[in-house]
């Protein structure tokens, strides 16, 4: 434990190395033909050029729709998907290209808590093995160690420590959650990926959770992957948040950017949709943004940009070129054509001379692309200025 | 759809002469050797002489060549030499038993009926009979009757099935002759005397059975009435007994569909139990003799063998294509 | 038929208006079982009139659901104890035989579910299911019921009606399928509605649009509306009244505005603070409740809610263990009841919660209604 704690990093964005680096990362999931020769017929785009970074100790949001591709994004981290091309660089290596055996001592640093405490934990193992498992595997302590470890696991995530022999049967959905944060812990992991965490859970469990995960994260200095659909429980615990839809990344910025002047039209939507409990005080429903019709499939999704078959401020550049995720913001990319806070959208596409196209998304043999449009992961000293559209400093 | 059954279709045929020579080659030792018996028929049996009739009767040659002939033989029919003499077997022939000196397949077609008679019937009561009493089980639930129907499945099921046949016979026909002799007569000389003798049968093989289904059947409709559409389809007011018998059986029938498939496979293959105990001439009883006589009838038990796993694919093969029809989300392209 | 079209009916008058739809009254529900007796739910009374909305809200076990299927008789007579009176448009539900349950069960009363991938038969058609719902309560051909089923498909918002009325719901999104079962419910223009987590199991976008769908067609139809959920921002946007339940018990009950700005039950306190909001500070820790769901099988001796609650200290004596509060009008407003012994809960509201879950709502602070995204409402109702 003591080792961990040496490195405690601030949460919050700043400049120290980021623990995880994630760049264009992609999986399609083929769809097989049935019979003897499986040819592949289409595939589906889960995760299509995702990329991010993640500093020490810090913690990124993942939000979006189901079928949006976070939860592959998050098994695709854990190396429970093989990537199929990308890279995932944890601590300067890059884990897409690691093979299984070499993989083994990153799989101690990278953990994984899942959505459904019911499911996720072997109901004829006791505690006590569940936790003390990955100890072994690991050979992280000594063999007579072991169970004084996991007494101290047990108590670090607020069960009784000498309730190690019973079985996961005999524990309620929120303790069944703790057991599987501390089969996580076990490993003393540099970032967890947590699978929607909490919405397994009763309201009033959530909470406890919550603030566990927060508690491990401050003391031990975890980074965090935090994948969930409910919008609030994400910005309460993560500094920075990532809006996904089909696969790919629309939005990114730091929660205080996203959650009150987002400027890409889906995140816009998404925010506007989450009934609010203090629309009480005034009765009725707040006016919102509606989204018509159903996400389309990711087998066969929409050319140029993928929200532009339901969004309202689509133009011809939308169907013909695909918008880069461009930084607009110290901390702060999105992936449109015509960025900009609700009901202050720009006219004409602010992409296209960067893009080498006219308004209407044709080439435009007078422009050439600019070669500044990078698609790291992490963010760069200089973005581009909406407003005044040229570039500004940091 | 087509081109789905004609693949299934060449993946059966496949999977039977892959049984076909596993057959040929596990026997091909294994038998003592039918050239003995013919040679001490003609008196006193040299070494030369069985070397003599074997090789008149090609079991000199390798395996492979054996077997070659015997698929030509399937194809096109060949000549079959047999000791001094020489018998014709037409396409299909699937050799010329030892022991009778017949061709095979004309065995298997002369056995055949009694064995799909027996089977048709014997599972059109095990299937009706089980799944009603599953069903009604189920919806009484917790009660008298389904404790009553679950306990006397489960002492039945505990009764060997050679034993319960038996005991049946026995009683019913030997002794009491409440059932008449039961024998395979062909429908042609009446349908009265043809249901009487198989009456029996039919009877005690669909009761022994229906236990199972009986049990399993209450069980997927157990399964089936915790459903959440089953809860609204009573909200909507469906009326209970059309909840029990359209909704909740539409959906547990799937499962059940899927056992009977397998098991009246086991059937048209042959019953060995319920044909010896009834005097019923099918092909399971055909199989039984080939394997006790001596020397073992090859030709017959490698027909035999074919049949059933020609039996147990085409059965899988039809299961699946009804399971398209059955469960909407399997739809088959 | 004609004439009584012509004559107003009863149900449509002035009449209802004053008098409930629905009126649940002491309802007692529990269920025998081999570890002994299970309160599902103890003692419960409401009313919904038509037009108006109820949200119950509660977590799993406290009989939220339990309640509402007792409306509908689904309950298994034979494993279940069923004391006090529902009556539905008036007529006794609690006793009552099938010849009376069945117009009622779909007709009067429909019901929707929080999985609509579970609660449709995956082997029929949709259509099917919907023409199955509209002639159990209709005499009408086949034809005449498929040309209904797709007029309600129609009017749900289902693209395509016409055609998609014979797909089979795996061939629906979850929204779609959801929308779908809405449909199914209302094609007998049901006067309750029952709407169980109805978008617990969707997507935020497409449970804003289903949300709105059951408004419009609360509008046009008058129905009363039972919306269980365990989202109170659903229920601060969808109910004219809320229900608190714990352990099988209403806990607290009023005008949504009165519970959701002036809650004055402990449990309702902690249901506000243990959910994070989207414009809440974020350096805030969230106020989870402690411990566990009660069992209902023994349940906690007094006040359900006393071994989880942080303010029993503030009431003299053992009372919290040892007495089960009544349910007595609150210090505020009118309608509203809570079950609870602090007698100046109001005051800790005020001076311990509020500060903790919501800064800006403290007098003087800002604008309440500014919403997150920039969007500020004028529309109320």
């Amino acid at each position: 434990m003591t080792e961990v704690s040496d490195h405690a990093a601030a949460p919050g964005p700043d400049h120290t190395d980021p623990v995880l680096k994630v760049h264009n990362l992609r999986k399609y999931f083929p769809v097989k033909s049935s019979g003897l020769l499986q040819r592949t017929l289409a595939n589906v785009q889960a995760v299509d050029g995702v990329s991010f970074e993640i500093p020490q100790g810090s913690a990124l949001g993942l939000v979006g729709e189901s079928g949006c591709g976070k939860s592959t994004t998050g098994r695709l981290i854990t190396r429970l998907h093989e990537p199929t091309s990308g890279s995932i660089e944890f601590e300067g290596r890059d884990m897409a290209k690691l093979k299984r055996r070499e993989l083994l001592p990153l799989r101690r640093e990278v953990q994984m808590i899942f959505q459904d405490p019911y499911s996720s934990l072997n109901p004829r193992h006791t505690v006590g093995a569940i936790i003390g498992t990955p100890l072994e595997v690991h050979n992280v302590v000594p063999k007579k160690k072991v169970l004084e470890r996991v007494r101290e696991l047990l108590e670090v995530v607020g069960l009784n420590p000498e309730h190690y022999n019973r079985y996961p049967s005999e524990f309620s959905g929120g303790q069944r959650q703790r057991i599987g944060i501390a089969r996580a812990l076990a490993l003393q992991p540099k970032l967890l990926v947590a699978d929607e965490p909490v919405s397994a859970l009763d309201v009033s469990i959530q909470a406890q959770v919550v603030n566990l995960l927060q508690d491990v994260q401050k003391e031990f200095g975890i980074a965090f992957l935090f994948i969930a659909h409910d919008l609030a429980v994400v910005r309460h615990f993560c500094p920075e948040i990532a809006v996904m839809y089909l696969g790919k990344i629309v939005e990114i910025a730091d929660r205080e950017t996203l959650y009150n002047r987002p400027h890409h039209p889906y995140t816009q939507a998404l925010l506007s949709a989450v009934p609010d409990v203090k629309q009480a005080a005034v009765g009725g429903r707040r006016d919102r943004i509606m989204l018509e019709g159903d996400v389309p499939s990711p087998i066969n999704p929409p050319s140029g940009c993928r929200f532009r078959t339901r969004c309202s401020l689509a133009k011809e550049i939308c169907a013909k070129v695909e918008p880069p995720l461009l930084q607009i913001g110290k901390r702060h990319k999105v992936a449109c054509h015509f960025p900009g806070e609700l009901g202050k959208h720009p006219e004409t596409p602010i992409t296209s001379r960067l893009l080498g196209v006219d308004e209407s998304g044709n080439p435009d043999p007078g422009a050439t692309p600019s070669p500044d449009l990078s698609d790291g992961p992490g963010f760069a000293d200089t973005w581009v200025d909406l407003d005044r559209r040229t570039v500004a400093h940091g | 759809m087509l081109g789905y059954i004609v693949r299934r279709l060449l993946a059966a045929l496949l999977v039977v002469i892959i049984t076909s020579m596993a057959v040929f080659a596990l026997f091909y030792k294994a038998i003592p050797n039918p050239a003995g018996p013919v040679c001490a028929a003609q008196g006193r049996c040299t070494a030369d002489r069985l070397a003599l009739i074997e090789e008149s009767m090609g079991l000199n040659e390798p395996i492979t060549t054996q077997y070659g002939k015997f698929v030509k033989g399937v194809f096109v029919g060949r000549d079959v030499p047999f000791g001094s003499s020489t018998y014709e077997c037409d396409a299909p022939c699937f050799g010329i038993s030892y022991g009778t000196r017949q061709p095979v397949t004309d065995q298997l077609v002369k056995a055949y009926p009694a064995t799909l008679t027996l089977a048709l019937g014997g599972a059109t009561i095990y299937l009706t009979f089980g799944v009603t009493l599953g069903v009604l089980a189920a919806r009484a639930r917790g009660t008298i009757w389904d404790r009553g129907l679950v306990g006397f499945s489960l002492v039945i099921s505990s009764i060997p099935y050679y034993l319960f046949a038996l005991l049946a016979w026995i009683f019913l026909t030997l002794r009491t002759n409440i059932f008449p002799d039961t024998e395979y007569q062909p429908i042609t000389q009446g349908v009265l005397p043809w249901i009487g003798a198989m009456l029996l049968p039919w009877l005690v093989l669909g009761i022994a059975q229906s236990t199972q289904y009986a049990r399993f059947s209450r069980g997927e409709m157990l399964e089936t009435l915790g459903e959440d559409y089953i809860r609204s389809a009573s909200a909507k007011g469906v009326p209970r007994n059309k909840v029990i018998f359209k909704h909740a059986l539409r959906a547990a029938i799937v499962p059940v569909v899927t056992i009977f498939g397998l098991d009246f496979a086991a059937l048209l293959a042959g019953t060995v139990f319920t044909e010896k105990i009834f005097g019923i001439d099918g092909v399971g009883l055909l199989a039984l003799d080939s394997v006790i006589e001596t020397p073992m009838d090859l030709p017959v038990i490698n027909a035999t063998v074919m049949l059933a796993a020609a039996m147990v694919v085409l059965a899988n093969l039809v299961v699946d294509i009804l399971y398209g029809y059955l469960d909407p989300r399997v739809r088959i392209g | 038929m004609t004439d009584l079209s012509t004559t107003p009916s009863l149900d449509d008058g002035a009449e209802t208006s004053t008098t409930p739809y629905l009126e649940v009254n002491t309802l007692t529900v529990r269920f025998p079982t081999h570890d002994g007796l299970v309160q599902a739910v103890t003692d419960l009374s409401y009313s919904v009139q038509r037009g108006q909305t109820l949200g119950i809200v509660g977590e799993s076990g406290s009989g939220k659901s339990v309640s509402s299927m007792a409306i509908l008789g689904l309950h298994d007579l034979r494993s279940t104890r069923l004391e006090g009176s529902i009556k539905v448009g008036g007529q006794e539900i609690i006793g009552a035989g099938q010849s009376i349950m069945r117009p009622i069960r779909g007709a009067d009363v429909a019901m929707i579910f929080q999985d609509p991938l579970t609660a449709l038969h995956p082997f029929f058609s949709i259509g099917a299911q919907i023409i199955e719902a509209y002639r159990i309560h209709h005499k009408v051909s086949k034809s005449t019921a498929k040309k209904k089923a797709i007029e309600m498909l129609d009017l749900v918002g289902i693209p395509q009606a016409r055609s998609r009325v014979d797909d089979y719901p795996h061939q629906f999104s979850g929204g779609m399928r959801q929308r779908a079962m809405i449909a199914m419910a209302l094609v007998n223009d049901p006067k309750l509605l029952i709407a169980d987590e109805p978008t617990t199991a969707l997507d935020v976008t497409v449970q804003a649009q289903i949300l709105d769908l059951l408004q419009e067609l609360q509008r046009e139809f008058n129905s009363a509306i039972i919306m269980i959920t365990h989202d109170l921002g659903v229920v601060a946007e969808m109910a004219d009244e809320v229900l608190v339940m714990y352990g099988g018990r209403a806990v607290e009950n009023g005008p949504t505005r009165e519970i959701l700005t002036h809650p004055e039950m402990p449990y309702t306190w902690g249901l506000l603070s243990s959910v994070p909001d989207v414009s809440a500070d974020t350096d805030a820790r969230l106020i989870p409740i402690p411990g566990n769901p009660p069992s209902l099988l023994n349940p906690p001796t007094g006040c359900a809610f006393h071994p989880r609650c942080t303010h029993v200290d503030k009431v003299p004596g053992e009372l919290c263990a040892n007495q089960l509060p009544e349910l007595l009008p609150g210090s505020h407003g009118t309608g509203h009841t809570k079950r609870c012994h602090l007698s100046n809960p109001e005051e800790i509201y005020a001076m311990e919660i509020l500060p903790a879950i919501a800064p800006d709502r403290l007098p003087g602070t800002g604008d309440p209604v500014e919403g997150v995204a920039g969007t500020t409402t004028e529309e109320g109702r």
